[in-house]
């Protein structure tokens, strides 16, 4: 026979595995990744350009005096240096996000496909518009879907981001204010709102009245319309609310915000729970921003970039800011400026140069085709399913502040079920991610102490739930077991573990500077 | 004559015809890490209940509020670069302002330590 | 559907542990009559139906790289590395959320942080935040951070400022009451801005080059906006500009605003694009939008957090400095990606080479009769004269194939003295081809 033995043992050893510092300071496949600007040089670079020839420049005495100070890298430098920082992030596509108010759904990737063809990604905005007919027709198309989805009679797409959104649906509120000659310098924002709520409306100069919300989590209408008067401009609603419920009231609200001569701005974060379920035109709300990014999946991107869009009621239309796409004979026209207005077309403005996001255009355009009508209400469902299947299986270890009831797209927990363990909401979360979980989102909204907010998506799988929940309840019972240091520590298994955020706004270092001098670093 | 404290939180102490005040002990507590503060301009009147003063946190911003009226006579620079200091000792050496007291008798409205602490229990 | 997991058995399953008997128990709390009964919408479509239908959309489109292409004024078509965008496209960048969570997202703050550091080395300013929607939004929010830096409500804006630009500044100031002094649109540069600045001023708005292509001085401005105590809002719409021209924090400027799109970033018919914003460090507790710091972990390891987030709408909410939430973030990464592979040395060249280009076409330009460029100094675009309309002459040049910039009617309706003006960019991926086709395209057309 041949032997062809190196001794090589084939099974581990048993050696106990005791954590050991390393040289490197990496951990296997989690590599520290230093600064580009520790690594970077300033005459490198990944990019081959040919030197100019000589010819006479035209900068008058506006040429660079001192260099820039960019430190380069070649290519397989930048590609390694980048891939490795992404490698320090959690991610939808790696687990589930279960972020309320966030909606981490996955993102297809044919939208990505459909944004890079060259007819959308290699556009210029002011390009000739006969060459660019088929952007407005796209435009055109993501309108129509928007507004029989909203029962809403027009939409202002240009806003790029759900808070931009929400600055223009309120400056619609205030042009239709003005023109009727009024003054209505107060907004009703119940307590519950987003944070971009209230700073949106001061903003525009309103003065915020907040609106208490009732014992089982929602708006009363008695308690709107006691705020009501002749100086309210308008009251922002978020329906789903932010603690998870449909303000099954809405339209006994709307109705009374009307009679006060106001108008009803609905913050349509949560607009993902309701879509085929139900319009919000026939709710009675007047203007609602529509986040792209969370209802129709365009990417989050690490914060942006976001789209969102605003549908607007009759009794706004008018005001919808440039540019906006007219339906004509012809077919869909985009009108720029204030020299192409027709009769009753006033918009307050203009939000941004160009356009608006046709990178996230397309891609909503591309989830909605996907799904299809059938699609999207079945998204709705099924995400509604999904976080009521959270609640389900959580409802007897942790704490619902508003009773045992179902929620619409994510399910709110409060703190109490930790009370006498010592361990916070923020101890509980952190130790999520030695789970392998990106936390929900916490201590939001704030009329709940300790809240925790969990929305995990359509996305999910029952068996994905299932390990969720048994998660969870496992991490509940060790918090009431007594296990208090598995939470205080965590995570211990992150690329960092927590980071000192008093120190980080007590002296704030928001840029590299270089490493002071050896003498001065030994003083 | 001693300290006085006001229902949200801040201590007022007279020095001769000035007055030093800040927030107190229940307060920094309830704050946490408190990283930043911005001052009132010297000279500025402020109105008892008013806006006089910004503490921050890292996850927090609260106002806080004049315990009386009176024009602002000095301010707690050390704060600026530390304002670590209303955490360590907040009613001493991370005192907020001075001011020159507009109407001594607003200070029969508020607590003095017994009461306060007393309050404090409740909350 | 592809993206639901769900089988319907799962689904019966599920309503069965969660104690209802069918999905529409669930939404028991919209009222019946307002439950919507269907949507007047086709139905689901697989991918190829969908490729097809935004295909054939697509397809009506010129796309700018398959023609001589010469459109600028706000947003410039450079070649992008092929590795920024399949780096960009890395799951665990394009999929994350806010680094709301530090420990799982140092990857998205760690390239905050150099995006930060590589905007405030290239506009020559002290502190960066991580990004604005783009350059319009951040040019409002430099108005509004004067207004609450200086407590004076007047900005005087340059007519040299992009009209788009303006549009957002107008409206966004006059809904917070306050007032916005627009000089004239300015194609050659010589307005006298210093005249419109005075005691109540709180900022002097002014873009080099301007929309117009048109560099300017900005440090006599500078000064005399702070002798009178206002600041100086410098902007840009062409980040490649200041590979080769002085950067605005070495002439005075108080706050840096401008487009970041020319780096990374496609032209995406106007958006996604990602706004820079910088300005001197003790500005940074009145800057709007997000900021990525360093510190260090409970092992004592370097770390990043978002940080000063007191000044943000999530905590002050109706006191924030400003309401923005979503940043570009994804924009913001393909900036840096694309700056990181062009390092000091390919930003240079990359920025001579556009300089180089525009000359060359405007002298080309400029030997046809009756066709003059405005500018004494520019970067990588001019605005041109042409003998009639210039809106006619674009739409023929289009017809004849070339895309040859931006009549300034388009931008500036109804001002009939600008009615012969075109703005015209050439940047590195203009050939002397190119050139050629757009020298005889407008000669035939005049």
């Amino acid at each position: 026979m041949t032997m062809n033995s190196v001794g090589r043992p084939t099974a581990p050893e048993t050696a106990a595995a005791a954590p050991i510092g390393t040289f490197t300071g990496n951990r296997g496949l989690a590599v520290e990744e230093p600064l580009l600007f520790e690594i970077g040089r300033h005459d490198v670079t990944g990019v081959d350009l040919d030197e100019p020839g000589r010819f006479a420049p035209r900068l008058g005495a506006h040429m660079r005096r001192a260099p820039i100070d960019l430190p380069g890298l070649s290519e397989p430098e930048a590609v390694r240096h980048y891939v490795r920082l992404s490698q320090k992030n959690y991610a939808i596509d790696s687990g589930l996000y279960p972020l309320g108010s966030c909606t981490m759904k996955h993102n297809p990737r044919l939208n990505e496909k459909m944004a890079r063809l060259p007819g959308i990604a290699d556009i210029h905005p002011l390009q000739p518009l006969s060459t660019v007919s088929g952007a407005v027709e796209l435009m055109a198309e993501l309108g129509r879907w928007l507004l029989e989805m909203t029962g809403m009679r027009a939409v202002a797409l240009s806003p790029k981001a759900g808070a931009h959104g929400e600055l223009c649906g309120m400056m619609a509120i205030k042009a239709a204010v003005e023109a009727r000659g009024e003054a209505r310098p107060i907004v009703l924002v119940p307590e519950s709102a987003h944070g971009t709520n209230p700073a949106t409306a001061a903003l525009l100069g309103f003065r915020v009245v907040p609106v208490p919300a009732r014992a089982d989590g929602t708006v009363d209408p008695e308690a709107v319309r006691k705020l009501l008067s002749p100086q309210v401009a308008a009251i922002m609603l978020t329906n789903p609310n932010t603690c998870g419920l449909f303000e099954r009231d809405v339209v006994e609200i709307a109705r009374a915000v009307h009679e006060a001569g106001a108008y009803f701005y609905c913050d349509g974060a949560n607009f993902n729970a309701i879509v085929g379920k139900a319009k919000v035109g026939e709710l009675g709300v007047d203007a609602m921003h529509i986040n792209l990014h969370k209802t129709f999946s365009t990417p989050h991107g690490g914060g942006g970039p976001g789209a969102g869009p605003v549908v607007l009621s009759h009794r706004l239309a008018a005001f919808a800011p440039l540019p906006f796409v007219r339906m004509e004979a012809e077919g869909p026209r985009l009108v720029e400026s204030e020299a192409e207005l027709a009769e009753g077309e006033t918009p307050f403005g203009r939000m941004v140069a160009f356009h608006g996001q046709m990178g996230m255009y397309v891609r909503a355009l591309a989830y909605m085709l996907s799904h299809g009508a059938d699609g999207l209400k079945q998204a709705s469902e099924d995400a509604v399913l999904n976080a009521n299947y959270v609640r389900a299986g959580l409802r007897d270890l942790f704490s619902q502040p508003f009773g045992d009831r179902p929620c619409m797209h994510e399910v709110l927990f409060d703190d109490s079920f930790l009370d006498g363990t010592g361990v916070t909401t923020l101890d509980f979360a952190k130790a999520m991610i030695d789970e392998g979980y990106h936390p929900m989102t916490m201590y939001f909204p704030l009329v709940v102490h300790g809240a925790m907010l969990i929305e995990p998506t359509e996305s999910e799988s029952k068996a994905s739930l299932d390990l969720f929940v048994a998660t969870l309840r496992d991490l509940a019972m060790r918090a009431r077991a007594g296990e208090t240091d598995r939470f205080k520590a965590a995570p211990r298994y992150a690329p960092r573990r927590r980071l000192d955020e008093t120190r980080a706004a007590r002296t704030p270092k928001l840029k590299w500077e270089p490493p002071a001098p050896f003498e001065q670093a030994a003083e | 004559m001693s300290k006085r404290y006001t229902k949200d939180h801040e201590w007022i102490e007279i020095a001769g015809d000035e007055a030093v005040f800040g927030i107190s002990h229940y307060a920094q507590e309830q704050l946490g890490d408190v990283v930043f503060v911005e001052l009132p301009e010297v000279g500025k009147t402020l109105e008892k209940g008013g806006e006089a003063a910004v503490v921050e946190s890292v996850k927090a911003a609260s106002e806080v509020y004049a315990p009386v009226s009176g024009t602002v006579t000095a301010v707690n620079e050390a704060l600026v670069d530390n304002p670590g200091k209303v955490n360590e000792a907040p009613e001493g050496e991370g005192w907020f302002a001075k001011i020159a007291l507009s109407d001594p008798s607003e200070l029969d409205g508020l607590m003095d330590e017994a009461a306060y602490k007393a309050f404090v229990e409740t909350l | 559907m592809r993206y639901l997991p769900h089988s319907e058995a799962d689904r019966q399953a599920m309503l069965r542990a969660i104690g209802v008997g069918a999905i529409d128990d669930l939404f028991l709390d919209i009222p019946e009559p307002l439950r919507v009964g269907a949507l007047d919408l086709p139905r689901r479509a697989g991918e190829l139906s969908v490729e097809r239908t935004i295909g054939r959309m697509a397809a009506k489109n010129v796309a700018a790289g398959s023609v001589p292409f010469f459109v600028g004024a706000g947003a410039y078509r450079h070649h992008v590395p092929a590795s920024v965008d399949h780096l960009i496209q890395r799951s665990e960048f394009l999929t994350s959320y806010t680094p709301y969570q530090p420990e799982i997202t140092q990857g998205t703050l760690q390239v905050l942080f150099e995006f930060q550091t590589q905007v405030a080395h290239l506009t020559g300013m002290e502190v960066a935040n991580a990004s604005m929607y783009d350059g319009s939004t951040a040019t409002a929010e430099a108005v509004l951070m004067a207004h609450r830096v200086t407590r004076r409500k007047k900005a005087v804006l340059s007519g040299g400022l992009h009209p788009h630009y303006r549009a957002v500044v107008e409206g966004l100031s006059k809904l917070a009451s306050d007032t916005v002094a627009a000089l004239p649109p300015d194609p050659a540069g010589t307005e006298d801005i210093l005249a419109a600045i005075d005691a109540e001023t709180s900022c002097v708005v002014v873009q080099s080059p301007s929309v117009y292509g048109q560099l300017i001085d900005l440090a006599p401005i500078a000064q005399k906006a702070h002798a009178v105590g206002a600041l100086l809002v410098a902007v840009f719409t062409e980040v490649v500009s200041l590979g080769l021209v002085e950067p605005p924090g070495a002439q005075g400027a108080d706050i840096v605003v401008g487009e970041g799109q020319g780096l990374g970033n496609a032209l995406s018919f106007g958006g996604p694009y990602v706004g820079l914003f910088a300005t001197r460090a003790k500005y940074v507790r009145q800057m709007p939008g997000r900021l990525c710091g360093e510190t260090v972990d409970a092992d004592g390891r370097r770390g990043f957090v978002l940080t000063l987030s007191t000044r943000e709408q999530h905590i002050r909410r109706d006191k924030a400095t400003s309401n923005i939430c979503t940043n570009s973030g994804l924009c913001a990464l393909a900036f840096s990606i694309h700056t990181t592979l062009l390092g000091e040395t390919g930003l240079a060249r990359l920025a001579r080479i556009n300089h180089m280009n525009a000359v060359a076409l405007a002298e080309s330009l400029s030997e046809l009769a009756g066709v003059s460029v405005l500018n004494d100094s520019f970067f990588n675009e001019f605005t041109l004269r042409v003998p009639g309309d210039a809106a006619s002459v674009v739409e023929a040049l289009a017809e004849r194939g070339v895309l040859g910039g931006v009549p300034v009617s388009r931008l500036e309706p109804g001002r009939p003295e600008l009615a012969d003006l075109i703005l015209v960019a050439s940047t590195e991926i203009n050939t002397d081809e190119d050139r050629a086709a757009y020298a005889a395209a407008l000669a035939e057309v005049l």
